[in-house]
């Protein structure tokens, strides 16, 4: 019986369209083409035996070391031993714009290049593409030197391999043994193409140029990023990660490649994230706009305006990557599930909850963009405006909170502190001259009410803390963001109140924090963007400098050899948990140090705020 | 024998190669096949994918245009012109591009691969195969219809002065 590895053990490829996972073993377990939220492809990764998979695995090796080649997103995994040393080299090709004008390139594909380097080795290729979630076994047919080829109802996968005589590599049943000796190389391309007829790219040289153009497209846009601090390679990897999950067609960012990755080993609390989410828009606008890669945030940006207009005035928790909604949850009880946890789920019905943080978050968002000196359009600010009314008629009503509780509604601090957010931002904007029509007295008449609510009941003197809930007795870890949002001072006694709570209540030893306590966090781990929001806490003046880079320097050593982070950590073993690896872990390293950065700099230090937004202007 | 109703001709022949040129596109986008005439046109001119559905739609066009001339011409040596013949023409006009101008293709596309050689740094385009039935199983079926209605409309609105 096949054994899955564990969540860490994966590495990501991807071509900021589609991406998939590879084991250490040198399988890929896990690809959804033509885009992030296809079905899948290859699914070992959700089960073991019936799932799909793509490997290339040196007979008698245990699994390998691998490393990203660095500033890329091309992976690389070594298989050692006294026979032999093998290199794998995985990637899914990419180019600039320039040089795409003048290429025929396949639609999707994957390139692998082994090599041998030392020694003598027989390379065990496993090619089971199970489409559509496994519900299919296709036939797969030789056709030759046009290589294998998979007809699908939704396109054509075609998988080729080549030693390096030029031969093509004969596959039985999807298998193939290849020998290879010191200087040998063996190359596979899988190709998929989903509506014209299909292009496929020479091997070989051709390979190696590929991937060297790969290697130079990745490297120029990691040297893009402006950031000098000390933590540039985790910062540089992180920003590498955000861009593979931003889909380039539409500049939407997902929160995480995987379905259904368990947050509680074994357990039922497995979700689709292969959508974007507007909960963490504005973290993510400012990790962005904060690295300089302006492209990205105002695609972003761009999207988050434009997309979430289909919806209007409501906005809704999570969108797919064109902005429409994803079709509803299902399970798909034909898959084992990740380490047995069941149920498999595709869809989100998280998308029909009601959380009103998202409103101040898109808003935010918007003013990060105005902050980087762009202006807003006339649709934009209409939209903007319509936002804060939308928020002045809804921040009465209970919301289901940022963690999506099912069946939780209730009135959380943290939405009403974004509801202020939203309004105090949307004031200054136009008090700046960026939103030419705003209803002033309204707006501010609002502010003055849901900061009243939650300063009375948001907060617990007894506690001395910020409750999770209006009138509650119990803390939550997203009560560390309103410093960030510029609702109240870091270093202001109450907030001081809040962090000791948090701390006495949802830390769990070594810097990590729980979210919240409830029965729908029981046995979860860690959250790993909570526990970088308490780093940054620190360094946007809740502590001392020294005090944020401790605990900003002891999550780092809970990612991953790659560097990546899943949703969650486990306590007892470190070991990642959840969908993986996950794109707001790496929004909240990105803004810790940006914000430790800062803090260091002598820099005024909170992202957000009136004063962020006057400074930028007043530089403009 | 009465003179060619130019504007006529070349309104029918504009009329069929719009509907053919829609059907062709329909049927790539419900997944009934792969075949893209533009992108196999527009290819034989750039390596480009986007700029070669554009320059290939036209060269479609224009194509669909000169053919359609000929069936006008041949509808005037009859003397009349009906739904009917124009179908028959239509699904001959279909055979024949099936059958002889798509085996063609891996011979007189510059970037097309052949099953024999494989892809090469120039040729990487699928080939058709027989049929074209590598382009999905629907394709000849999809290629006969096309090409029967675009020779029935020429038929129906084309008139014989």
């Amino acid at each position: 019986m096949r054994r899955v590895p564990a969540i860490q053990e994966y590495g990501l490829i991807g071509d900021c369209r589609a991406a998939a996972l590879v084991s250490r073993g040198g399988s890929i377990d896990w690809l959804c083409w033509p885009r992030f939220d296809s079905p899948s492809l290859f699914a070992a990764l959700v089960d073991a035996e019936r799932g799909g998979r793509f490997s290339l695995t040196p007979l008698g090796s245990a699994g390998g070391v691998r490393r990203y080649l660095p500033d890329t997103n091309v992976l690389e995994t070594r298989f050692e031993c006294p026979a032999y040393s093998i290199a794998l080299t995985d990637l899914m090709p990419v180019v600039d714009a320039a040089e795409e004008r003048n290429l025929l390139l396949p639609e999707h594909e994957i390139l692998r290049l082994v090599r041998c380097e030392r020694g003598e080795a027989t390379i065990e290729v496993v090619f089971e593409p199970r489409p559509d979630y496994a519900r299919r076994i296709p036939q797969l047919r030789d056709a030759g030197k046009l290589g294998l080829r998979v007809e699908m109802p939704r396109g054509l996968l075609v998988l080729r391999a080549e030693n390096s005589n030029g031969k093509p590599v004969q596959f039985e049943n999807g298998r193939a043994a290849v020998q290879l000796r010191a200087g040998e190389q063996l190359c596979l391309s899988l190709t998929f193409t989903l509506q014209d007829p299909a292009v496929l790219p020479p091997l070989g040289d051709h390979s190696r140029v590929s991937l060297e153009r790969t290697v130079r497209v990745w490297r120029a846009w990691a040297a893009r990023t402006v950031y000098s601090g000390e933590y540039r390679a985790q910062v540089v990897r992180s920003a590498l990660l955000l861009k593979l999950l931003a889909y380039a067609p539409s500049g939407a960012i997902i929160a995480a490649p995987t379905t259904s990755l368990p947050e509680r080993p074994g357990g039922d609390l497995n979700w689709d994230y292969r959508y974007c989410w507007l909960r963490d828009a504005a973290l993510t606008a400012r990790a962005l706009f904060g690295l300089g890669h302006h492209q990205e945030a105002e695609a972003f940006v761009s999207w988050l305006l434009n997309a979430t207009s289909l919806t209007l005035p409501k906005l809704h928790v999570l969108y797919d990557v064109f902005g429409r909604m994803p079709r509803p949850e299902r399970t798909l009880d034909h898959l084992a599930g990740h380490g047995g946890a069941r149920p498999v789920r595709v869809g989100n019905a998280a998308m029909a909850q009601t959380q009103l943080d998202v409103y101040g978050e898109v808003i935010e968002a918007a003013a990060h963009f105005v902050r980087s000196g762009n202006d807003l359009d006339r649709d934009m600010a209409g939209f903007l405006v319509g936002l804060g009314r939308e928020i002045c008629q809804t921040w009465r009503i209970p919301d289901d909170g940022i963690w999506e509780a099912r069946g939780e509604a209730n009135h959380y601090t943290h939405s009403l502190a974004l509801c202020w957010t939203g309004l105090d931002r949307l004031l200054e904007l136009h008090r700046l001259r960026h939103l030419p029509q705003v209803p002033v007295e309204l707006f501010a008449e609002q502010r003055t009410l849901i900061r009243g609510q939650v300063d009375s009941m948001g907060y617990s003197k007894e506690l001395q803390s910020f409750t999770r809930v209006l009138g509650g007795t119990t803390v939550d870890a997203s009560l560390l963001l309103l410093p960030w949002y510029g609702y109240e001072e870091a270093s202001s006694p109450r907030m001081r109140g809040t962090y000791r709570q948090i701390q006495a209540t949802l830390a769990l030893g070594k810097g990590l924090l729980r979210r919240y306590q409830g029965a729908f966090t029981q046995g979860e781990g860690a959250f790993g963007i909570c526990s970088f929001w308490a780093a940054e806490f620190l360094a946007l003046g809740g502590g001392t400098l020294r005090e944020a880079q401790d605990a900003f320097e002891g999550l780092l050593r809970f990612a991953n050899d790659l560097g990546l982070y899943a949703e969650e950590i486990d306590l007892e073993t470190g070991a990642a948990l959840g969908n993986f690896p996950q794109a707001y872990t790496h929004v909240g390293l990105i803004n810790a140090a940006l914000s430790i950065h800062e803090r260091r700099q002598g820099r005024q230090v909170v992202p957000c705020g009136v004063e962020r937004l006057a400074n930028a202007e007043a530089h403009a | 024998m009465t003179p060619l109703n130019w504007a006529n001709s070349l309104l029918a022949c504009f009329l069929a190669t719009v509907v053919l040129a829609t059907l062709e596109a329909g049927a790539q986008q419900i997944r009934l096949t792969r075949m893209s005439m533009p992108y196999l046109l527009g290819t034989m001119v750039t390596a480009n994918r986007n700029q070669a559905k554009i320059r290939g739609f036209l060269i479609h066009l224009v194509n669909g245009q000169l053919l359609g001339l000929l069936y006008v011409a041949v509808f005037h040596q009859l003397g009349h012109a009906t739904v009917w013949l124009g179908a028959l023409f239509g699904l001959l006009h279909g055979a024949v591009v099936l059958l002889v101008v798509i085996p063609l293709l891996p011979t007189i596309h510059p970037r097309m691969a052949s099953a024999e050689q494989g892809p090469t740094g120039t040729r990487q385009i699928e080939p058709p195969g027989h049929f074209a039935l590598h382009y999905g199983l629907s394709t000849p079926a999809m290629l006969l219809f096309s090409h029967l209605a675009y020779g029935a409309i020429i038929g129906a609105v084309y008139r014989v002065n």
